[in-house]
């Protein structure tokens, strides 16, 4: 099956308009006709469902936590970007669409990420009116900070929370449909299946968490929503019911999975603490605009440190390594994610890690402290040679800006940032692969889209910050609105669907069979084991480096682990009841699967590219070496029973706009 | 650490429930609450147990998903936090620990620790939200300026994760913090001054259709409060109510 990506004909700038002037519209009357299902009701899935249900149509909404208000979009912190060009720094439409790209590591679509840059000012006009309160400057207008691997502000913010108001904003206009019943909304409600009828997407098999019921639901179309994969990983910021279920299922009947291993690892997390730990939680990359980077740079004092002996704080300055100011002097602390990531590591494997485990470097605040502190002093005419009074006036700024970023580091290590500096280290925190979908954000499944961080159009390699937030909203309240009515258009009088059907059947009983087989197996470890295990092989032979060999023995492990998780798994309880363990289960048997192919996938790409580093392909100082010529192409696998059996089609990447050399922040 | 449990266990809304006792050992102080119910969890499936049920999903104390009684205080002894920020640095080996769930009328459980709070879906649904479509046309995010300190007020209210932390520390089991919260984001936002009249009194209606209780200042919901959303929200919310009232 060739893959074609329906890109509008023309110049970039003139395709998204010239597409919407052209396709088929479905008129009010009958959009009361049509069901769209939505699964997964966060920043894409939320702004989707409403704004379709505000269109006229019937939503059906789904979402595994017990509100949308849940969804693990409320976890971003940093920002939103917008082409606004507020500060009149030279931001523009076409800045942005670069920047993604060349942040992408040239592995994205062109015409998603020009489409995604011209919206982005929509977005926060919208969120604006929606009363999403937006950080302001003293004159009453709205702020920007600065993000990595751009050299414009065109980040919008709500201190560390930008995520929770905007995904607040796309709950209440949620909230406004369902009153209307515009929204049947289904809380705790895990899709477990897809229903497809002549070919197209026209329904789900849901369990409802509560009941543990299974469920028959019809649509029209078929939206997933569902969010990113990063918790194959097991440890990972991603919150805990994280999954790649919805997205594994229908790639499992026929939607391509694209890219699986093209994996953001945060730069900026607090490390890891021991073996019972269940999550990682994330420092947002704001901080890199006012917090520096270090590690000692005498390897004694690395050791000293790590023994307990020496406190940072002791340390001249001439004894400090900011790495990353060093290596990439244009960008310093504010270089990409996949860069910041991979410094990190660098040095902590070379042995200048700061924590009990090395695997730790230092986010400093006293330069910003003392310098917003002095701006202060001379702003209220004080005197700017008392240190103390500098460092409380720093303080206060500080904490304005990231108070509840460092409450939350000071309660989980129970240290001060404000006066020592915190330790960070990178974790899985996005996935930029995902189901492929084309420019309609359709997948392969005719009927079945795909918004958000579980498609992997807009980010390429690697996704800059500040940008998912924005995908996410861009996709729902602005993308898919215009093109899942140009889908619907011809069903505008194909009535209900009906949900007693062999189809609907055949769906149902695939899952409780899959229900049946883990309930009664006679296993007698929890899925957490499984999980756990899992996690270790991606992290380590797929996780921030990866080489031939490592990427080979995960595959073997993977599918080996598989085999024993079908046999050994134990879930307690019953399944017609609230059984979280059984949830659980059901979603780590997809990401034994999803482990296996994103190993196979990044064996395949012998090349490096953002996210993806393969040890094989680098340059002389370390940097990612992509190969152009053989891999300036998306890897969208197709299911075909194991995920060794995976196959591969290729949609090549055409850059007309923008011109590929080695990426450079130097 | 060793640590004594007693948990609420309670099979479904309808059946009754009770404390069960339960020990943990090799607790660490760096772990943190929900993990150390993990451990728990994981020796009851080894020993062919029903794990104990309790709600969480983030894990950093935003999503406002975990709701856990402990010792008496909502989200437990620590302040600022959710139950899934508290440490088990925070007790002592040999501690007896009281987990329950987050209890109100309003709150029914749905198995041991999890509550269904649907009820502030419902409240939020009956609006909390400003009505303009989500087209995108809309009007420039500059054209209207707001002070800063407007601005900055709204924020503070809208940071309430409805976790329900409020309504299982009233003694009345009063939601006025929660809802207030929402009233005072959009009563202080231009935006929201539009439907501010309508927005409180079918807020209001709603709260106490779903069976909450009423507010009696004794202030308990802004010091369990994890997020620490101000008891000032509830005297704008009953001028709000009063002048719609009026009016």
């Amino acid at each position: 099956m060739a893959l074609d990506s329906k890109i509008p004909k023309g110049p970039i700038s003139d395709k998204w308009t010239h597409y919407k002037d052209h396709i088929n519209l479905v008129n009010p009357a009958n959009k009361r006709n049509l069901d769209v299902i939505i699964v997964g009701t966060g920043l894409a899935g939320g702004s989707a469902a409403a704004t379709l249900a505000e269109l006229g149509y019937n939503v059906k909404a789904f979402c595994f936590q017990d509100s949308p208000r849940r969804a693990h979009s409320i976890a971003a912190q940093g920002g939103i970007n917008a082409a606004k060009n507020y500060q009149g720094d030279g931001d523009s439409t076409f800045r942005l669409f670069y920047d993604t790209v060349k942040g992408g590591d040239y592995r994205a679509r062109e015409a998603n990420v020009h489409r995604l840059a011209e919206v982005s000012t929509n977005i926060i006009d919208q969120c604006v009116a929606q009363g999403v309160p937006f950080a302001r400057e003293y004159g009453g207008l709205l702020d920007n900070r600065s993000f990595g691997g751009t050299l414009v502000s065109r980040t919008f913010y709500a201190k560390g929370q930008t995520g929770q108001q905007l995904l607040l904003g796309a709950y209440s206009a949620m909230n406004r449909q369902i009153g209307r019943g515009k929204i049947k909304m289904h809380n705790r409600h895990e899709m477990l299946d897809l229903v497809i009828v002549d070919g197209k997407a026209r329904g789900i098999i849901a369990r409802d968490l509560i009941s543990g019921k299974i469920e028959r639901h019809s649509a029209h179309a078929v939206v997933i929503a569902s969010g990113g994969y990063g918790n194959v990983f097991f440890l990972s910021t991603n919150a805990m019911g994280s999954n790649v279920t919805a997205a594994w299922k229908i790639h499992k009947r026929g939607a391509f999975f694209a890219n699986p291993c093209y994996t953001q690892i945060h730069p900026t997390c607090i490390p890891v603490s021991g073996d019972h730990q269940a999550k990682l939680t994330l420092m947002s990359e704001s901080l890199r605009n006012d917090g520096r980077i270090w590690v000692p740079a005498k390897l004694e004092d690395a050791k000293l440190i790590r023994e307990g002996k020496l406190k940072p704080t002791q340390l001249a300055e001439e004894d400090r390594d900011y790495y990353l100011e060093r290596r990439y002097p244009a960008f310093g602390n504010l270089v990409p994610r996949d860069i910041a990531s991979r410094a990190a590591k660098e040095r902590c494997d070379a042995g200048f890690g700061v924590n009990k485990t090395g695997e730790a470097v230092y986010l400093d605040f006293a330069a910003a402290i003392e310098r917003y502190g002095i701006d202060q002093a001379r702003l209220k005419h004080l005197d700017e040679n008392d240190k103390t009074l500098v460092i409380k006036l720093g303080t206060e700024i500080v904490a304005n800006k990231y108070g509840n970023l460092f409450q939350m580091y000071e309660k989980i290590v129970d240290e001060n940032p404000y006066s020592t500096p915190m330790m960070i280290y990178p974790a899985v925190h996005y996935t930029m692969g995902g189901t492929w979908v084309d420019y309609n954000l359709q997948t392969t499944i005719p009927g079945c889209f795909s918004i958000g961080e579980s498609n992997f159009s807009d980010h390429g390699a690697n996704r800059l910050g500040a940008s998912a937030l924005m995908q996410g909203l861009a996709d729902g309240y602005f993308v898919l609105p215009y093109t899942i009515g140009d889908y619907l258009a011809p069903d505008i009088k194909k009535g209900k669907i009906s949900t007693d059907t062999p189809e609907f059947d055949a769906a149902e009983q695939n899952v409780v069979d899959q229900i049946s087989r883990l309930m009664n197996n006679g296993g007698t470890k929890p899925a957490d084991y499984f999980h756990k295990k899992l996690g270790k092989i991606m992290w380590n032979k797929a996780g921030m480096s990866r080489n031939e060999q490592g990427l080979k023995e995960a595959q073997q492990e993977i599918a080996q682990i598989r085999e024993e998780f079908y046999k050994d798994v134990k879930i307690p309880g019953t399944a017609d009841s609230f059984n979280p363990e059984l949830a659980k289960a059901l979603r780590v048997a997809d990401f034994l699967e999803l482990g296996e192919l994103f190993a196979k996938d990044a064996l395949h790409r012998n090349e490096s590219c953002g996210g993806h580093f393969r040890e094989e392909f680098q340059t002389a100082d370390g940097e990612a070496q992509r190969d152009d010529k053989n891999f300036a192409y998306v890897a969208a696998w197709e299911y075909k029973g194991n995920p060794s059996d995976a196959i591969l089609h290729k949609e090549e990447l055409v850059y007309d706009n923008v011109e590929l050399v080695q990426r450079s922040y130097k | 650490m060793k640590l004594a449990l007693k948990i609420w266990r309670q099979n479904n809304a309808s059946s009754p429930g009770k404390m069960v006792d339960y020990t943990v050992d090799n607790i660490e102080p760096d772990m943190s609450f929900l993990e150390m119910l993990d451990i728990l969890n994981d020796e009851l499936i080894v020993k062919g147990e029903d794990t104990v049920a309790f709600d969480h999903d983030c894990r950093e104390g935003i999503c406002g998903m975990c709701s856990l009684f402990i010792n008496g205080e909502a989200h437990g002894p620590d302040r600022l936090v959710t139950t899934c920020q508290l440490h088990m640095r925070k007790f002592k080996d040999g501690d007896t620990i009281y987990i329950e769930p987050f209890r109100a009328k309003a709150f029914p459980v749905i198995k041991d620790l999890v509550v269904d709070r649907s009820s502030f879906d419902r409240i939020q649904q009956s609006g909390g939200f400003i009505s303009v479509n989500t087209s995108g046309n809309t009007i420039d995010a500059n054209t209207i300026p707001i002070p800063k300190h407007d601005a900055d007020k709204a924020f503070d209210a809208a940071t309430c994760i409805g976790c329900g932390a409020c309504v299982a520390t009233c003694k009345n089991s009063s939601a006025m913090l929660f809802v207030s919260a929402k009233v005072s984001q959009f009563s202080l936002l231009p935006q929201g001054k539009v439907e501010a009249k309508e927005r409180v009194l079918n807020m209001v209606n709603q709260m106490d259709a779903e069976g909450f209780g009423n507010c009696t200042n004794t202030g308990a919901c802004e010091v369990e409060c994890p997020k620490g959303i101000s008891l000032e929200n509830i005297a704008r919310m009953n001028r709000e109510y009063l002048k719609s009232s009026l009016i």
